[in-house]
Parts: C-alpha cells; structure tokens; sequence
C-alpha cells in the first residue's frame, strides 16, 4: 500500500481498511483525546518562539509565530474573503468528486468484466501528478472558477472511488448469495446490501479527500487566478512577506482541518453502527 | 414429494468433486435431516436446493416438476451462519424477504412485529443485531426465512454455533414452530442427537464425494419434548445413526475399529 492515498491516510491518521472503532464511553475520554494534541502544539509554538528569539533570524526569512500571529490579525478581511473563494472552489470540486466516484464506483462494481477493465486504468491515472496537469486544465478552460473545480475534483475523486469500489467489493457473498433466495435481483443486492456496507469505506475516501481537496485548489490557483489563498500565498511570496505566507498557511490548515471534522462528524451520524460494533 | 433430487451430483471447478449421485425426497410438511460429518458435501447439497449452484448432474424438482426458471427464491433458505445485516435493526432484518416480495414497508412491519413474540424476540424490534445473543440472532435470521412465505425451508446447521443448552432449549422451541405452520423443512446437521429428535426421517450422507449412505425412519410420537431424548427408543435411533458416521470417521483416521468391537453397517 504506497499510493499517494495510502500513505496521506496514514499521516493523517486515517484507516485504510476500516474497522469499528472501539466505542469510548465516558466524556473524560473526549479530553484526553483533545488535550495531549494541544499540549504538544503549544510546546512546539513555544520552541519555535524561542528559536527565532535566539537565533536572531531575519523575519523576512523566518518568522516567529508572534509575527504570524500579527500578520494574520493585519490581513484578516483579506485572507477571510479569500478563504471564501478557495473555500467554495474546495466544497464544489470535492462534491463534484464525490458524485462522479460513487456513480463510477457504482458502475464499476455492477459487473466484473468492467471491474477487470476499468480499475487498473484508474490506478494508473494515479500515477499522473495531477496538480502538473493544472497549467493544461487552464489552457483549456480559461481563468474562471472552472479549472479549479476540476482540479480539485480530479485529485480528490480516486480516494473516494477505490474506497467506494473496495466498500462495495467487501460485501459479505454468504449475503448476497441470501437476498438472493429471497428474489432480490442486481439492484436489490445493490442498495439492501452493497451500498450499506460501502458506508464505511466511502467515509474513509473522504476523510483522505478532504485533505486533498485544499492541496488541488491552492495548486490550481497559483496555475492561474487573480483571488483565493493559493493566489495570496503566491504574491505574498513575491514580496518576501514571509509572516503573511504563513498567515496564509495556518488559514488552509484550519479549513484541511475543519473537513476533516466535519467528515468526521457526518459519518457518526450516517454510520451509527459503524461504532456499536464489539 | 414435495421436494425430490435424482442422482444429484456437483464437481466444482478444479476438479473437486462435491457430490455424488445424491437421490432425496421430502415430502409436503415432512421434517427430514442430512447428518453426515463436515465436508461431506451437505452444505453444496443445501446450496444446490436453494438454487444458489448448478448441479454438474442430475435434477431437482419442486412439487413434482423442475422448475422452468430455477430454484433462486422457490425455497427459503437459511445459511449457517445469520447473516444480519449490522445497519438495521431486528426488525428491518427480519422485514427483507417481504420487502423484496413487494410487500410495502409498513405492512411488512405489521407482519414482522406480530410474529415477534412466538420468535422469542420481542422488545428487540429496533434493537441492532449486534445487541441480541447468539440464539436471538439465530431466532431473527429463522424468522427473516419464515416471513418470506416459502413453503418449503432450508436450515444449514442453524443451532451449529450455539452453546449445548441453548441448542437444546431452540431444538423444542424449532418444533413447537414447525408443527404450527407444517412447513416443508430440511435441516441439514452434524449432530445425530438433534435430527433424530427433530425428524420424521433422517439421512445420513458420507463424503467427500457426498453421497447418502443409509435413510432412517423416525417413529417417535409427537409433539416431542427434550424428555423424550432420556428414552429407550431414542438411543436406540440414535446408535442406528452413529454407527455408519462412526466407520466413516475411523476410515477417515485410517484405523481400524479395535478386534471384537467392529460395529455393524446399518442397512
């Protein structure tokens, strides 16, 4: 497993074969969970803080999380309006790719002749970086919010589709073999059994997606664009405002983080059983 | 018969031959049992029955004639193991054979829920399966097979998973259903024990290639009760069962029964 999915999934702490998650009980375990992260990142603020202090480096080169701190306070309507575009050309390439993974998924998986025909080809389409590919998706499409609806969606489709494809694959045949004496045809099997068990893989492709989906918009907006972060992040850079830069960064790790959650938090309510399993 | 194999056989591709020459008959409200060791092939034949694998040979027919569109969804059928699906409740479990007839979803439900009770299930309608003991599991996964209205049921091991007592306490519980609905039933079994407390009649198969080795009528009154196992005439069925599967599983071993004590082949 050493697709560029595979190994973000791991970084991000993700699960590459889902599995239930042992169910924690008790409100205290919330903040044990939340607090050793916390802790570790203000430690990490603080080293950083008293590097730069002692060092004597140049702001310019790099800045202390005080300069960004403040940076961020002197750009905020700036960055927020530009939050704003790259925040919309995120949600729709990633539900642009949700909708043509899961039909594609679905398509793939409805005969095994196709599955055998289609799904190494998707893999090597993985091979291609596809943020290079953005320079031609400009090309083709001009300036507009296009290209980075399509950028986005091209990088973050392939988690959601093998996920979707594995979902749907896993299902248990003993099952399937059952609804059938039951009658139920093709399309039954589908939606009673197939999609149902897919739940639990398709969250994982998005979780994945979701941290993808901030990488192609800001690719695709230092391709071509006149707003957005990834624009800001380029021109503030032509400007050695280093602070600003990280400014900038530290807004694109919030929202990464922030679907990640939100991710997250949808699959607990559309998988419940996902964690009263064992 | 209602319903009748002739010379059944299944050899899988590569060559393993799973079945051979299997002739069977259960006849309409009939309780017949297939003992025979693991591999022996009666979970193919069960398979088979069910529709869900072609026979390499031979023929199976429904109500005297083989049906024209196969066996899929002629027979209800209840695999080993449960098979519920965690991302529904007891209930919606029990409410899939119905739904996938056409019945509407409340209708079903009403159905469902009025069965709940004899099922030993009720209060556990939206409880997740993950939440039910194993015979409750075993018990909604039987219903799911009722409710689906076949007339004649296939069960593969339904109590195999299940400690000795609760196996025992479904084995009374199986009857007391059967003998008010009168389905056609099928079981098929490891345990000599629970067939012969269960059947009308028992088959007793060897393998692997599976193939019925002996058929074995069981007179015993009814309605039988767990008492009844204790008796002169059960142990005595019981030891005209066990002695082919005890050869078979000597043979298996490769040892010979100790001199003086070679037990007779049942005819």
């Amino acid at each position: 497993m050493s697709t560029p999915a595979a190994r973000l999934a791991l970084a991000l702490g993700g699960r590459l074969e889902p599995r239930p998650r042992a169910v924690r009980g008790k409100p205290g375990a919330v903040a044990g969970r939340v607090i050793p992260p916390l802790l570790v990142g203000v430690v990490l603020v603080a080293l950083w803080q008293a590097y730069v202090a002692l060092s004597g480096v140049r702001p310019g080169i790099f800045p202390s999380p005080l300069d960004v701190a403040r940076a961020l306070v002197r750009d905020r309507s700036l960055l927020l309006s530009s939050a704003g575009t790259t925040l919309s050309e995120i949600l729709l390439g990633y539900a642009i790719a949700i909708v043509v993974g899961v039909s594609l998924a679905a398509a793939v998986s409805s005969s095994r002749l196709v599955e055998r025909g289609v799904y190494p080809w998707l893999v090597v389409s993985q091979m291609i970086p596809i943020p290079a590919l953005a320079p031609v998706v400009v090309l083709w499409t001009g300036f507009d919010i296009r290209p980075k609806l399509i950028v986005v969606a091209l990088v973050t489709f392939f988690p959601i589709a093998v996920n979707t494809i594995d979902g749907l694959r896993a299902t248990d045949p003993e099952l399937v073999g059952l609804l059938r004496t039951l009658g139920a045809r093709r399309r039954d099997v589908l939606r009673i059994a197939q999609l149902p068990n897919a739940l639990p893989y398709v969250f994982s492709g998005l979780r994945v997606a979701a941290a993808f989906a901030v990488i192609g918009a800001v690719f695709a907006e230092w391709v071509g664009s006149s707003s957005g972060l990834g624009y800001l992040l380029l021109s503030y850079n032509d400007q050695t405002l280093t602070a600003d830069v990280f400014a900038v960064v530290v807004v694109l790790a919030v929202i990464g983080v922030a679907m990640f959650a939100a991710v997250g938090l949808i699959e607990r309510v559309a998988v419940p059983w996902w964690r009263i399993e064992e | 018969m209602k319903l009748a194999t002739s010379g059944l056989a299944k050899r899988f591709a590569g060559g393993v031959e799973a079945l051979a020459d299997v002739s069977i008959g259960v006849g309409d409200g009939e309780f017949v049992s297939i003992v025979g060791p693991s591999g022996c092939g009666k979970s193919t034949l069960l398979a088979l029955l069910a529709g869900l694998l072609e026979p390499s040979a031979g023929t199976i027919a429904l109500d005297g004639a083989v049906p024209a569109d196969g066996l899929l969804g002629a027979v209800g059928y209840m695999p080993q193991r449960d098979l519920l699906m965690q991302w529904r409740t007891t209930l919606a479990n029990t409410t899939v054979g119905l739904e996938l007839a056409g019945v509407g979803r409340a209708a079903a439900r009403e159905l469902a829920r009025a069965q709940f009770a004899r099922f030993g299930l009720a209060g556990f309608e939206e409880r997740r399966p993950s939440e039910l003991s194993g015979g409750m599991r075993q018990r909604a996964a039987l219903l799911r097979t009722f409710l689906a209205g076949r007339e004649v049921l296939l069960l593969d091991e339904p109590f195999g998973a299940l400690d000795a007592l609760t196996r025992e306490a479904m084995r009374e519980w199986l009857l007391g259903v059967w003998e008010a609905d009168r389905k056609t039933i099928l079981l098929v079994t490891h345990d000599v024990e629970e067939a012969v407390f269960l059947s009308d009649r028992v088959y007793v198969m060897s393998g692997p290639p599976g193939a019925v080795v002996t058929e074995v009528e069981v007179a015993l009154p009814r309605p039988r009760t767990l008492e009844l196992t204790a008796g002169a005439d059960f142990a005595q069925l019981r030891e005209r069962l066990l002695a082919p599967l005890r050869a078979q599983a000597r043979a298996a071993l490769g040892a010979t029964a100790p001199a003086g004590r070679v037990e007779p082949v049942a005819p």
